[in-house]
């Protein structure tokens, strides 16, 4: 099972990067829990300067943005190995 | 299909930068021919009379709120795209090697240039420490960031013009660049919260391939950043013209001038204690400087109340209290405030 985690302080643009995930999550027909950190120092830990960031599977897929949502679900498919 | 994705795959197959040079000819074309089109509309169409107070006042109004929005989105669409070729990621990596001195001047002109929310202030702290970038420079990146931004400066050239904008520019740089190298001078690192200190000495800022847009995104990410911004300001650009609007016509103006003229000399450095605490951006804060300054508040006066509550906001504090212990952050308002304190009182000697 994978891990999909928004990071980010609470702000505007992170709630609108977790409901996009959700979003490409259920049209993808995925059911996986979008986790959200708000911590700093976790947040740091990943290396990641600018929030809303995004992490599959520990690894950060992308950070400071919000992508489309076609771009966004292509990016998750190819890493959660899901056919379109 | 999304109205985004059709607009993108528009982009990609027109060349983007075709697409670019259409916008850029279509904003001139409107930007010039608004005065007259306003005029033959009003004038001509609606044959307002030329003269009464309320037929300027509503000329003013229209022509200045239209002109001031038209400005702000070309600007704004200007600098993300310009930003695009920057990040946050790249920006740590050009300061990575500097010394102080060269350093801080980098990081102000760094602050300006990099695409960056205050609400990321934290994670780029600790990223910047973690990369070795000594905390004066670091400093100065992150007071240049809200001071210069391109809203403030459209919205003062809207207002007050060329002068005014180029002196705001160059004292935001300068505040930037001398605060943060006093504050490096201090040696300070001790006060930095020591969790910071942990993620840095984890390694924590590998960091990740750098993200490269294509041109198409580029154009995206400016019709979004213009769509954000200006969605957000509009009602304070039509507030703050219309309030301007309203005092051009009647103005009662010597309580200001009494209690906050260019010969009180505590008006300064009470304008910058009475703007820490409060928190706006640059378009809720400048129909309030506007009409200080048509009150006849000195116009030193007013930029440093501006400056204090752009780049000494109460919750960007708060956000900077989980990286600085409370001494640092103490003598970081301090020196800051000082800086623009000092500013304010160089204004008011020159202008």
């Amino acid at each position: 099972m994978s891990t999909i985690k928004v990071l980010g302080s609470g702000c505007a643009n992170c709630q609108r990067l977790t409901h996009l995930t959700e979003q490409a999550l259920a049209e993808l027909g995925q059911t996986i829990e979008v986790e959200k950190v708000t911590d700093y120092a976790a947040i740091a830990a990943y290396g990641v300067m600018s929030t809303p960031a995004l992490v599959v599977d520990e690894q950060v897929l992308m950070a400071g943005r919000i992508p489309a949502l076609s771009s966004l679900k292509d990016a998750l498919a190819e890493r959660l190995a899901v056919t379109v | 299909m999304s109205a985004i994705a059709a607009r993108t795959r528009f982009a990609e197959e027109r060349h983007p930068r075709w697409l670019l040079g259409g916008a850029a000819l279509a904003w001139f074309a409107l930007y010039h021919f608004l005065l007259p089109f306003w005029d033959h509309l009003l004038y001509g169409a609606f044959t307002l009379p030329r003269g009464p107070h309320w037929a300027d006042a509503l000329h003013f109004f229209v022509y200045d709120s239209t002109k001031i929005l038209l400005l702000l989105a070309g600007i704004i669409f200007a600098v993300r795209i310009l930003r695009s070729f920057l990040s946050i990621e790249r920006t740590r990596a050009l300061l990575g090697g500097k010394r102080e001195g060269i350093g801080n001047v980098a990081a102000a002109g760094l602050g300006v240039a990099t695409p960056f929310c205050s609400c990321s202030a934290v994670p780029a702290f600790i990223g910047f420490v973690a990369a070795g970038v000594p905390l004066g420079v670091t400093l100065s990146f992150l007071i240049a960031s809200p001071m210069v931004n391109e809203i403030a400066v459209v919205l003062l050239y809207g207002l007050f013009g060329f002068k005014i904008t180029a002196l705001y520019i160059g004292s935001g740089l300068a505040i930037a660049i001398v605060a943060g190298a006093v504050l490096g001078r201090m040696r300070l690192e001790r006060y930095i919260e020591p969790f910071v200190l942990d993620v840095a000495g984890n390694g924590g800022g590998a960091g990740m391939a750098e993200y490269k847009p294509t041109w198409a995104e580029r154009f995206e990410l400016g019709v979004a950043e213009v769509k954000t911004i200006v969605g957000k300001v509009w009602i304070y650009v039509l507030a703050g013209i219309a309030l301007g609007a309203a005092i051009h016509g009647w103005v009662p103006a010597d309580f200001f001038v009494r209690v906050a003229g260019a010969h009180n000399p505590f008006a300064v450095p009470f304008a910058v204690l009475l703007g820490i605490p409060l928190y706006s951006n640059a378009a809720g804060v400048l129909p309030l400087v506007e009409a200080l300054h048509a009150k006849g508040v000195a116009m030193g006066t007013v930029l440093a109340f501006m400056m204090a509550v752009v780049a000494l906001s109460a919750p960007e504090m708060i956000l900077l209290r989980r990286v600085l212990r409370p001494q640092l952050l103490g003598i970081y308002v301090a020196v800051v405030a000082v800086g623009i304190v000092a500013t304010g009182y160089l204004f008011n000697a020159i202008l």
